[in-house]
């Protein structure tokens, strides 16, 4: 029978899949940002096995939210990455360096 | 017993399409593959029941969102690369602490959680229950001021993303709309005060 262990090992394998991925990714802007939405929905994963295990339908609320700014954050995300793109012709992360960080 | 296949296919298939996500060379072959996994993810979630929001995941999410990074991936020229030697050089710290995360979460989750969860299920709703209807009584009453504030950041990166992408080129003829607002009758018209003058008795032909 699946249990809510079952759920959450799979959250955790999508999330340090995307951890990984952005230690990984050093060419492209557009996979970072793939990335952290796959981490949201690791973390929406969470929240709705949670909700159904307690039987109390706020974390499905949560989850609508987090919906909610994970589409926010994507539109902002790739304005930013359009404009980038538009000044310094490529979004390789590691020409990205004028902040010298 | 065929819950646990079903449960066990589609996670199979999400986790190929995660390292698909971060594996794949061309970024639109990366933006399907996360298509891919929205969709298996939705389908996890009616497996337990959530139905409400795995269709909000599909329709909005794969509908708007995934079309919306399309557009972008197409819309930008980027030249499909070859693997850098960046990627291999931090390809062992990637895994290594990838598979270390796995390990911890997965040694609290079945080992640490003092047998809590062992066995935890999901109980069975009741005949006639309504999940969308259950999440929209809670979220339009106790929630409802939340529901708000999401709606002003919705509103708020309508208004972000067209500033930041709105760009102004050099001799591109525009109007000038306050311009024209403010303009008065006394700046287009001169009017001349003179005598009215006597048209000539003869002169008309």
């Amino acid at each position: 029978m699946i249990s809510l262990q079952h759920y959450l090992t799979l959250s955790a394998i999508l999330f340090a899949l995307s951890i990984a991925g952005i230690f990984v990714n050093r060419r492209n802007l557009i996979l970072l940002l793939m990335c952290i939405e796959l981490m949201l929905l690791a973390v929406n994963f969470n929240f709705i096995a949670f909700s159904r295990y307690l039987g109390d339908e706020t974390g499905q609320v949560f989850v609508f939210f987090i919906l909610t700014v994970a589409a926010a954050e994507a539109a902002i995300g790739l304005a930013i990455l359009v404009v980038l793109f538009r000044n310094r012709r490529s979004i390789n992360v590691q020409e990205l360096d004028t902040m010298k960080g | 017993m065929f819950h646990a296949i079903l449960f066990y296919l589609f996670a199979a298939v999400l986790v190929g399409a995660a390292l698909g996500v971060i594996f794949s060379r061309n970024p639109v072959h990366g933006v399907m593959f996360l298509v891919l996994a929205f969709f298996q993810s939705a389908v996890l979630w009616l497996l337990i029941e959530a139905e409400f929001l795995a269709i909000v995941l599909v329709l909005v999410y794969v509908g708007a969102v995934m079309v919306l990074f399309l557009f972008v991936v197409m819309m930008l020229d980027i030249n499909v690369e070859e693997v850098s030697g960046a990627f291999t050089r931090y390809l062992p710290l990637g895994v290594l602490i990838a598979v270390l995360m796995v390990t911890e979460l997965i040694q609290i989750i079945w080992f640490r959680s003092a047998g809590e969860l062992t066995g935890a299920g999901f109980a069975a709703t009741p005949e006639g229950y309504s999940n969308t209807k259950a999440l929209g009584s809670v979220l339009y009453t106790e929630h409802v001021y939340s529901f708000e504030i999401a709606a002003v950041i919705l509103l708020l990166a309508i208004v972000a993303a067209i500033t930041l992408t709105m760009r102004k080129r050099p001799g591109l003829k525009q109007q000038d709309i306050s311009a024209q607002v403010a303009v008065r009758a006394v700046d287009r018209i001169r009017i001349v005060k003179m005598d009215a003058e006597k048209p000539d008795a003869g002169d008309q032909s």
